[in-house]
């Protein structure tokens, strides 16, 4: 299955991993591995949630839960270590290989100071004492772009960022000069701004220290703009290994091709009401559990036809001047300040911003989960922003919101079944007949099968959990709803799917969406027009004159657009997504210009 | 339209069109799932439809030992009075007989000459009655209050949360000393009162547990449907906030059996009923000459804890969804 293209090394691979297997008990993760990493290259390790590739991480340096079993070959300098004994093996994690995780906010060890954490390193390997230690401490916090590092180093983690600690786990792990770097999604749960200056960092230290880099990634943005070479992996097998250039602009395998055509870039012009995404299918013969990986593009639905919007057209949703305070110990925060904005009917608005930027506040606030300070959300007519709990519940049905996380936001103890017939019943409807029709109509029309109401969330995978937030949303009858991040939880190949749910069913049930989202391609491809938020106020919105994307106007939507990952090679030509080069940006739709999609 | 990239699939395995092909798509990527179609729910058993719980719970071992030792313990305090009729606190024998000395009283007799198997059996009736009155009480007035707190937040949470600091600071078993001094020393009126004054440590946990997922997004969710306090607090919170109460719960009857012994040793419990506490207090003073006297009584109770132990660990699993798995 995996086409393994020989690297062009000029000396011996820094890293040999050769027939990796990792399972855990019955269960196989890993299903023979062959991947090298040159000294001083970059190879990503990309593939979706569940496919191994962290495990492979874990397994090079031996980090496995007991029950794991290895086996094959991890060849590093001539030794293999996966047969290293224990002592030895210590010897060289953190020292000649050194990883960084995920997550920044639980790495570092809260009660000792950043420069202890990078000096224990030192004196256990390099056996400095306790002041040598400390000043190659502020020379490694330097390194990594710390400001002040002097007197950064007696900080403790929590007066740090999120992106200044992962600096921190950074300066830990290369304190050693390792000639290998295992970065594990170092950059998941940062902002795209942040993300884009770990990643430079780490690009430089790699040239630095001549250091091979082995980033392990969903992200195809990411890895089409940082790594030398790529494999891919699904289900425990590396099927194509290749360089990032070829993986770009002529991927060998179905998957590879799938995946790219799922995920969504920047610099592509793809837009909901002209373009579908192409779904990745795999299935597995249930005899020989021989693979095959298909690429689809469900045949065209019915025009895309937008409702006539001019200007004159109420508004379905106006939002005036909303503020929202928070009271803190430190005096009151305004989380929304001064906001103002219309949503009319049939249109996807845009809402694009970092964490912390007042998006989810204001997105409670629409819904009445916050109470706000000041300011009016006049829904179809009526102000909602004022009304006391009892008349607000006649309204509530009418603004729904789809959540970000799938496994949060289901109650994990009622049956799929019981959590849409109740949101029925608290909403007027006493009929039980007519209430499960009404459930099962839903789920079919979000594809799921309508035995699902007897089975509970944590039965489904992701994407279906998604469809079941989504049901619940809809089986009330919204006219308007609000996706708070409604994929940001999900790997590419089932983002795709959920996008194209969301597009079909606003057609189907004739909604607004307010689209809620830090990925800027993904609101390129929903929104027609677009809000930037910054620091709890609109900075920039793009209308029918002035298109964001392509002339930003505020420095910081600048420096957003700039910090999105985009691959520096073209997409193949036989992309599937790419609408022909004819096709001018689609602003708002006229219903002639979607004819060309059938004339194609 | 754009060209299907298609790559030889194996015969017979194309999409089905409708939602099955939408589920198989939406099963990609996720962990492990077989990309077959679902296979059809079997309806095969009634009692697993409509009662999962109490079906997870009889396929559990634990639950099923824990449940017959408390059914025989039961068992023994309903028939107590036809095995042993008469009261078990009248003189039957010559004292300090040890078990087994005597055929006709096999677990032997205290100091005064009494059956201590007859206490046993009657002792059980009182103990069981105490311990689980006063968990039960504990545990509901415990969670309304930590519940309301939890939830509401604010004033209403700053008045309770004191409240509870109060009677957490208050020596309880002094509290059920004066309360049932001044009162009637009924068995019902200890088992009440000693419930009333242990609920805080339910109170605090529930309370703890109501913080935390009243920001969890379900509960938003519900709350952005429209659903009103009392659906949120007793259909979407507390199922997910119950685990840890359960298990306190079974720890509770104990603490109210041995309360209860306490009581009668300083003789303020019910004087005309023999409970394992009581037994218990009476022995304690022949430890070393006459063991039996509170090993008997102290396996008993040790027995009767044990069981409620294994019943709540499994509850916890059985009423779990996830934890249930395997069930379809």
């Amino acid at each position: 299955m995996s086409a393994v293209l020989a690297p062009r090394f000029d000396e011996a691979p820094l890293l040999d991993v050769r027939g990796l297997r990792v399972s855990f008990g019955s269960h196989a993760a890993v299903r023979g591995v062959d991947f090298q990493v040159a000294p001083g290259e970059t190879l990503a390790l990309v593939g979706e949630s569940g496919c191994g590739k962290s495990t492979t991480a874990m397994a090079i340096l031996r980090l496995l839960p007991d029950h794991a079993k290895a086996s094959g070959h991890v060849l590093f300098g001539g030794r293999d270590l996966l047969a290293l004994p224990e002592p030895a093996l210590r010897g060289i994690r953190g020292n000649e290989i050194s990883m960084i995780f995920q997550e920044p906010m639980t790495s570092l060890n809260p009660v000792l100071t950043i420069g202890e954490q990078i000096g224990e390193v030192l004196r256990r390997h390099q056996g400095l004492d306790r002041w040598q230690a400390r000043a190659r401490a502020i020379e490694l916090l330097d390194r990594v772009r710390i400001p002040h590092a002097a007197r950064r180093v007696d900080d403790y983690p929590h007066h740090l960022s999120g992106g200044q600690r992962q600096r921190v786990m950074i300066a830990i792990a290369v304190a050693c000069q390792p000639k290998l770097l295992i970065a594990d999604e170092p950059t998941t749960a940062l902002d795209v701004t942040i993300q884009a200056q770990i990643l430079e960092l780490l690009r430089q230290l790699g040239e630095e220290f001549s250091m091979g880099l082995l980033l392990i990634t969903h992200d195809l943005g990411v890895v089409g703009q940082w790594a030398d070479r790529v494999s891919v992996m699904y289900g425990g097998e590396v099927l194509e290994s290749a360089s990032t250039e070829r993986i770009f602009s002529a991927p060998g395998h179905a998957y590879t091709r799938g995946l790219l055509g799922a995920s969504l870039r920047l610099d592509s012009n793809v837009f909901y009401r002209n373009t579908e995404l192409p779904e990745v299918r795999v299935r597995a013969d249930a005899t020989t559990g021989e693979r095959s990986f298909q690429l689809e593009t469900r045949p065209a639905p019915e025009a895309r036809e937008a409702r006539v919007v001019t200007p004159d057209t109420a508004p379905l949703l106006s939002v005036q001047d909303l503020r929202t305070v928070y009271k803190t110990a430190r005096g009151d925060v305004a989380a929304v300040d001064g906001v103002s904005f219309d949503i009319r009917p049939g249109e996807t608005l845009g809402l694009v911003g970092e964490s912390g930027c007042g998006k989810s506040t204001l997105s409670k606030t629409l819904l009445r989960l916050v109470d706000p300070s000041a300011g009016r959300i006049v829904l179809e007519g009526t102000d909602i922003a004022s009304l006391p709990p009892r008349q607000l519940r006649a309204h509530r049905h009418r603004i729904q919101m789809v959540f970000q996380d799938p496994y949060g936001s289901l109650n994990p103890r009622h049956r799929v079944g019981d959590i849409l017939e109740s949101a029925l019943r608290v909403n007027g409807v006493p009929d039980a007949t007519e209430r499960r029709r009404r459930v099962a109509d839903i789920l079919d029309r979000v594809g799921l099968p309508a035995a699902s109401v007897d089975r509970y969330p944590h039965e489904f995978s992701g994407g279906q959990r998604q469809r079941i937030g989504l049901a619940r949303t809809l089986v009330l009858r919204p006219s308007l709803v609000i996706c708070d991040e409604p994929v940001s939880s999900l790997d590419v190949s089932v983002r795709a799917q959920i996008l194209n749910l969301l597009v079909e069913l606003k057609q189907a049930f004739d909604l607004s969406y307010l689209f809620i989202s830090h990925d800027l391609s993904v609101v390129k491809y929903m929104a027609d027009r677009v809000l930037v938020m910054n620091g709890g106020r609109i900075v920039e919105r793009s209308d029918d004159q002035h298109d964001l994307w392509t002339a930003p106007r505020d420095p910081y939507t600048q420096t957003l657009i700039r910090a999105v990952p985009s691959p520096r090679f073209a997409p193949p030509p036989d992309d599937a997504v790419e609408p022909p080069a004819t096709v001018e940006p689609v602003a708002e739709v006229a219903p002639s210009f979607l004819m060309w999609r059938f004339a194609v | 339209m754009p060209p299907t990239t298609v790559l030889p699939a194996p015969e017979g395995t194309l999409a089905p069109p409708t939602w099955r092909g939408q589920l198989q798509s939406s099963l990609l990527g996720s962990r492990a799932a077989p990309d077959t179609p679902p296979a059809p729910v079997v309806h095969t058993s009634r009692l697993r439809d409509r009662w999962p719980t109490t079906a997870a719970l009889l396929r559990l071992p634990g639950a099923v030992i824990g449940l017959l030792l408390l059914a025989v313990i039961v068992g023994i305090a309903l028939t107590a009075g036809v095995f042993f009729p008469g009261d078990p606190l009248d003189i039957v024998g010559q004292p300090l007989l040890r078990p087994g000395e005597d055929a006709a009283f096999l677990l032997g007799t205290d100091h005064l000459g009494r059956d201590i198997a007859a206490g046993l059996a009657h002792g059980a009736r009182v103990s069981l009655l105490v311990g689980l009155t006063a968990a039960g009480v504990g545990v509901t007035v415990g969670t309304l209050i930590g519940a309301t707190a939890g939830y509401f937040g604010g004033k209403v949470d700053a008045v309770l949360t004191w409240l509870i600091e109060v009677f957490q600071t208050t020596p309880s078993f002094l509290l059920v000393v004066v309360i049932v001094s001044i009162t009637q020393s009924s068995l019902e009126v200890i088992s009440v009162v000693i419930g009333l004054t242990t609920w805080e440590t339910v109170a605090r946990l529930i309370r703890a547990q109501f913080r935390a997922l009243l920001s969890s997004d379900f509960v938003l969710a519900a709350r952005s449907i429209g659903f009103g306090h009392r659906w949120l607090i007793f259909r979407e919170i507390l199922p997910n906030a119950l685990p840890p109460v359960v298990v306190t719960a079974s720890v509770m009857v104990a603490g109210a059996i041995l309360m209860e012994s306490s009581l009668a040793f300083l003789g303020v419990g019910d004087a005309n009923k023999v409970s394992w506490g009581s037994m218990i207090g009476g022995g304690r003073d022949m430890l070393r000459t006459a063991w039996y006297l509170t090993v008997i009584p102290g396996l008993a109770l040790i027995v009767t804890v044990f069981s409620l132990n294994l019943i709540g660990d499994a509850l916890i699993e059985a009423m779990n969804p996830r934890l249930r798995g395997g069930a379809r």
